[in-house]
């Protein structure tokens, strides 16, 4: 059962593919009060790999350190710090802990490649941050809305999109 | 020599078999299927965006609708990470009641499904109406110790809301006395029946490294071989410390699904057995009396997963310091299960079609969120 810590993660990574992860920079992530405790930055303790490599990392991850099994594909939305997050988590078909990598993407330009032709499991997953918040995957077969209908416009996951009360409120004044 | 056309048609989104409103959009060539793409979306909410306007706790009884059949898994998930995020201990009881909820939950929902499959291969009404008899029992006692039948919102921070009512064990002794002929007969009734056997053996095979390719996960995913539960694979909460099998299938077809679904039932009721004699010696109450309701965490992400009834059910929270998430993803393992829809029925009669979707189980309040 392999259980590889972050540390030693990121030797093997600096090891057979060099250059794939990069450093991360602690996030703002939301806008400083005014009044009262200012909360701390986010700082990730988990690899955070370049958005361009996200393929080479998905594969090297499961044909050399056998995590097979791809769960899950989340999306944040770091508005103050204008990038997007993508958290992919990968699990050892013999159990342990998940090994997590994380990219990040500008907000005005969020591209990357996707992993659904390597990997078919990803496919619902990238339709569906395609769907919320916008994300092209390059490559992907079949990149279409998965839960609203094709004629919708923007995406509604993203921190600055108008709520339909908000949308109202800016009609009437 | 025929000239043959290939031919789309719609099956739902409103048909009763279709377990929803779920459409699946079909190329057939005659009866058999060329393709088929599902298409969904129907009772989309968005519901993480409307949870990230919530506080921490307001989401609680909101989870209870993901997955309407299984409110109890669903909070268990989210309590998971809302503790692991916040860092707020659990006492020992607490655990115990826990996972005791769980286990009936993954029983009731595995009786109602496979009710639900009978009905689809044909045989009407029937073994459904068994089915929900057990069910019901099960729901019984889920309102005496939540006041709630379906949306249970029983878990709080900490612990749940509540300690078990006096009466409550000894109804859940009963219960589980009259358990193991239901499960025997339902067995026996696939095993047994001609036609049964004939709607489900070689039906819909989704083999082992096509299925961990797919991602999929719970029984559809140990029905195709792998022995991959998270409860063994990384034990939460306290599943280390019982003593429980985990069912396979050899093939990975429907009726491998259906039978690595009555295992579990009995597995389920292994691990209460166990709960049972260990609850007195638990130590603790039912909550934390410590645990904050209106939790705060501090600035970081957490992300917790268990194995609900239906497959992975994972939590990804991120918290920016306030009382409200900054971000909630829902891992929902019906939604994920669907992937590989397509490759499953390819090449099967069109009447297939709803007995491999009705192995798949799904429930569409947590496919559309």
């Amino acid at each position: 059962m392999p259980r590889l810590s972050v540390e030693q993660l990121r030797e093997r990574f600096a090891q057979d593919l060099p250059g794939v992860i990069v450093t991360a920079v602690p996030l703002q992530v939301s806008q400083p009060p005014a009044h009262g405790p200012q909360p701390g930055p986010l700082v990730m303790q988990d690899l955070l790999v370049d958005p361009r490599q996200v393929v080479a990392a998905a594969r090297y991850v499961r044909d050399t350190l056998g995590y097979t099994f791809l769960s899950d594909i989340a999306v944040v939305d770091y508005l103050v710090d204008g990038l997007f997050e993508l958290v992919y988590r990968f699990y050892h078909v013999t159990g342990g802990p998940p090994l997590v990598l994380k990219t990040r993407v500008p907000r005005d330009q969020p591209e990357l490649p996707a992993l659904t032709p390597i990997w078919p499991g990803a496919n619902f997953h990238e339709r569906e941050a395609f769907d919320l918040y916008g994300i092209v995957f390059i490559g992907h077969p079949f990149l279409r809305r998965i839960y609203l209908w094709d004629e919708f416009e923007g995406f509604p996951m993203r921190k600055d999109f108008l709520k339909q009360g908000d949308k109202y409120l800016g009609a009437d004044e | 020599m025929l000239k043959t056309e290939e031919l789309q048609i719609n099956i739902g989104p409103q048909h009763p078999s279709t377990h929803g409103v779920f459409r699946m959009l079909v190329t057939v060539d005659g009866e058999t299927i060329i393709d088929l793409k599902p298409v969904f979306g129907y009772l989309h909410r968005n519901h993480e965006q409307i949870a990230e306007q919530n506080s921490y706790l307001q989401n609680m009884p909101y989870t209870d609708r993901l997955d309407y059949f299984n409110s109890m898994a669903n909070n268990h998930a989210y309590a998971l990470a809302v503790e692991r995020l916040a860092g707020i201990e659990v006492p020992e009881r607490a655990e115990y009641i826990r996972v005791l909820m769980v286990e009936l939950t993954r029983i009731l929902n595995h009786a109602g499904a496979l009710g639900f499959l009978i009905n689809d291969m044909g045989m009407w009404q029937t073994q459904l109406a068994f089915g929900m008899r057990e069910r019901e029992k099960i729901l019984d006692l889920f309102e005496s110790v939540s006041g709630a039948r379906l949306m249970c919102n029983y878990f709080r921070f900490g612990g749940v809301a509540r300690d078990l009512p006096a009466d409550f064990l000894p109804r859940l002794r009963d219960l589980l006395r009259a358990m193991p002929s239901f499960v025997d007969e339902l067995e026996r009734l696939l095993r047994e029946n001609e036609i049964l056997l004939q709607r489900s053996e070689g039906i819909g095979i989704l083999p082992r490294d096509l299925a961990l390719a797919y991602s999929v996960t719970g029984p559809v995913l140990r029905g195709s071989g792998v022995a991959y539960d998270v409860r063994k694979a990384e034990p939460y909460s306290i599943y280390d410390r019982f003593d429980f099998d985990v069912p396979v299938g050899t093939v990975g077809d429907v009726y491998d699904r259906f039978l690595v679904r009555v295992e579990e039932m009995r597995q389920s009721r292994r691990i209460i057995e166990q709960i049972l004699e260990q609850l007195p010696d638990a130590t603790g109450g039912h909550i934390n009396p410590k645990a904050r309701q209106n939790v705060r965490p501090p600035v970081g992400d957490a992300y917790a997963r268990i194995e609900s009834p239906k497959g992975e059910l994972g939590f990804y929270l991120v918290s920016d310091g306030s009382g409200r998430p900054y971000r909630y993803k829902v891992r929902a393992p019906s939604f994920i299960n669907l992937t590989p829809l397509g490759d499953m029925c390819r090449g099967y009669k069109v009447a297939d079609v709803v007995v491999i979707l009705g192995s798949i189980d799904i429930v569409m309040g947590e496919v559309d969120r």
